[in-house]
């Protein structure tokens, strides 16, 4: 006996796994590319910006502040201090939390390439929502 | 310094170099053994050597010589030759792993299914490499001389036949072990002697360096010049010559150099009295100690400088074929990323020291700004401080340690090189790339003798100029951009070539002309890359029939993570 509730959307799901989709260049395989290009994109203008910020800006801080250039911290002047010390581990710094962000778009990537390939449900029931059970799990 | 010992550093080196290379040998046997190391390299293994090959002569001699020279300004130099690795990192790290090309010329003619874009690529490749080998052997001379007096061809022409023996024998693979064991050397090399230099400091009480006046003599001292040089004397000062000034000899006599420029040749002898000022070579600027410490006041126009040599080293690194050919040795676009951030912490790491040689040695061999090889602090620091038996031990590790150096990077470019030349001008296979080797070598041993020597990080920095206004800007657009065209790519790649070599060739041969048109040309990236990009973009733009048919292909290989199942095209690069 079939028990329908409210009529609710359902997930409209690609006819074929994204991957597909991706290898024959449709529209939607572009647009999943494209997507992915964009984040990864946006995540490494993002640092680029900041490292221009820091390594353009001191330079400038330098020509326009006399009082930084001659400033001391333990003797030592700080400009030495920042460009002979301290800069390094704030790269490290900033290649370490980048290489997290990509895998993590990465992953995020793969994880929703997976999620719309998985094989179509029948069932219709109103929580069309709920992401698809992994293949072979509902069947009882 | 000892002679002796200083011989000896070289020649522990260069033994256990070829030792551990001809350990390498019986596994390299086939053609992609010789190229590529097969990919069974571990991770901190891979970033050792790659770290080991980018710290040449540059960063082991030349930082301290120019800061030693220059002042603050030149601390830009390390930040950005690590910077870069950053800017590698995060603009095209994984995706050129996944292209899977093993040199720029493959990931050109991938990316744009071009043959013509491939062959101005290897050109460019040849051209970069050369103009970083120059200044290696350079050093070498420079360092074999400093140690044993010898003429300053023989270094040049012992690093060159040590690097030929090693990548003839083993080809990639024995490099990569050495590569690796060479960067925790030079490392070690660098440290040691500095902690017993800073204790030596410290007994000495620690002087600064805030004087308003220009460098002087501590102590009586004799500087011995060993090629000829011409410099500015400020003051009248009494000195005892043993050699040839201004075109008169002298033998142990006493002379007055009157304020103004002399000559001194070759092989000469002079003793300041203590407390007289250092004359500089003619065209370096003296600045009092105060001036030097403080950022923006060494050179002229030293704002523009600075900004120039920050786009040249932070957007160079990613063009420089050496970098990206060992950096295909990883398994995937993830290990890629992974062992970047190595190599940015084991460069890092590095580049804390070279600057406290060039503080060290203004304060106690001010005469090198004399004799216009500051690139010689490294190697004189320890015999100047540290006397007797312990001075000479430390003076030959750092010997070693410069060896390494050259040794190191030396090797890693000429294999590059010969894999484009072997690959693209030759016939390709095991046979080509030998000749390739000796044709890689050659050229540029010639040069560095014939021309007249320059301050070895100058020239690396050109070298950056050149690829930062060349491979940068068809890497960027080429991982990045979908509408980038073959005439696009072309256009770019020979206006930056163009722009950026005849800067270099100007600033070499003649060297630059005054004011800020010299300025411009001794580092030109501050106006080469922007051109380049722009010609490369416009250029794209104008010509949107000749987008290459396989792009969104190629983005896919390009971007996607290994662990989907997609197509990523056919392509494969031309060895096996």
């Amino acid at each position: 006996m079939l028990v329908t509730g409210p009529r609710t959307r359902t997930v409209r799901r690609p006819r074929y796994p994204v991957t597909r989709e991706i290898d024959e260049q449709t529209g939607l395989g572009e647009a999943y590319m494209r997507s992915l290009v964009r984040t990864q994109l946006r995540l490494a203008i993002r640092l680029c910006l900041v490292l221009a910020v820091v390594v353009a800006g001191l330079p400038l801080l330098f020509a326009t502040v006399p009082a930084v250039r001659e400033q001391e911290v333990l003797g030592v002047p700080l400009p030495w201090v920042l460009l002979g010390g301290l800069i390094y581990p704030w790269f490290v710094g900033c290649g370490w939390w980048y290489v997290r962000q990509a895998e993590r778009n990465e992953a995020d990537f793969a994880e929703l390439v997976d999620r719309a390939s998985a094989p179509e449900n029948d069932d219709r029931s109103g929580v069309g929502r709920r992401p698809p059970a992994p293949p072979g799990k509902d069947r009882a | 310094m000892n002679a002796a010992y200083g011989l000896a550093g070289v020649l522990l080196v260069v033994v256990a170099t070829v030792l551990i290379g001809v350990l390498g040998v019986r596994i390299s046997r086939t053609t992609s053994d010789f190229y590529v190391a097969s990919r069974t390299v571990t991770p901190l293994r891979n970033a050792s050597a790659i770290g080991g090959e980018y710290l040449s002569a540059a960063s082991f001699l030349g930082i301290a010589g120019l800061i030693l020279a220059y002042g603050a300004d030149m601390l830009w130099l390390p930040v950005g030759w690590t910077g870069g690795y950053l800017v590698l990192l995060v603009l095209v790290s994984a995706p050129l792993r996944r292209s899977g090309a093993y040199t720029l010329p493959d990931f050109a003619e991938a990316r744009l299914e071009s043959m013509a874009v491939r062959r101005v690529a290897s050109v460019l490749v040849v051209l970069i490499s050369w103009l970083y080998l120059l200044p290696q052997f350079q050093s070498a001379g420079l360092v074999l001389r400093t140690v044993t007096g010898a003429p300053v061809w023989t270094g040049g022409v012992l690093v060159a036949v040590v690097v030929a023996v090693n990548v003839l024998v083993g080809g990639m693979r024995s490099v990569t072990l050495v590569q690796a064991f060479q960067y925790w050397m030079k490392l070690t090399a660098l440290t040691v002697p500095l902690i017993f230099l800073l204790l030596a400091w410290r007994y000495d009480g620690a002087p600064g360096l805030s004087s308003d006046e220009p460098p002087r003599f501590g102590d009586r001292t004799t500087v011995a010049v060993g090629t000829a040089v011409t410099v500015d004397v400020t003051a009248p000062v009494h000195v005892v010559v043993d050699g040839r000034v201004d075109g008169r000899d002298h033998r142990d006599a006493p002379l007055t150099l009157n304020p103004g420029r002399h000559h001194f040749d070759e092989d000469t002898s002079v003793t300041f009295p203590a407390g007289a000022g250092v004359p500089h070579v003619t065209g370096s600027p003296v600045t009092t100690d105060h001036d030097w410490a403080l950022p923006l006041d060494g050179r002229e126009h030293s704002l523009y400088a600075t900004y120039s040599l920050i786009l040249a080293t932070f957007l160079g690194t990613m063009g420089l074929p050496h970098v990206l050919v060992r950096f295909y040795t990883n398994p995937d676009g993830r290990a890629a990323r992974r062992t970047t951030v190595m190599v940015l912490s084991l460069l890092g790491a590095f580049y804390l020291f070279p600057a406290l040689y060039g503080v060290l040695g203004r304060l106690y061999t001010p005469e090198l700004l004399m004799t216009g090889r500051a690139d010689a602090v490294v190697l004189t620091l320890p015999g100047r401080l540290i006397g007797g038996v312990g001075g000479d031990l430390l003076g030959a590790l750092v010997t070693g340690g410069a060896v390494a150096a050259f040794l190191s990077t030396s090797s890693g470019i000429t294999v590059s090189v010969a894999g484009v030349l072997a690959q693209d001008i030759l016939r390709g296979g095991v046979r080509s790339f030998r000749v390739a080797t000796l044709l890689a070598l050659v050229v540029p041993l010639g040069l560095a003798i014939a021309a007249r020597h320059l301050a070895v990080a100058d020239v690396v920095g050109l070298a950056f100029a050149v690829a930062a206004s060349t491979f940068c800007p068809l890497l960027v657009l080429g991982v990045w951009w979908r509408r980038l065209t073959v005439p696009g790519a072309l256009a770019g790649l020979v206006t930056g070539g163009l722009l950026a070599g005849t800067a270099v060739i100007v600033t070499i041969a003649a060297g630059p002309p005054a004011g800020f048109a010299g300025a411009m040309l001794s580092e030109p990236a501050a106006w080469t890359v922007p051109i380049a990009f722009t010609v490369m973009i416009v250029v794209s733009w104008c010509t949107p029939g000749r987008v290459p048919a396989g792009v969104a292909r190629m983005m896919v290989r390009l971007h996607t993570p290994e662990t989907l199942d997609v197509d990523r095209g056919t392509w494969r690069p031309k060895r096996v």
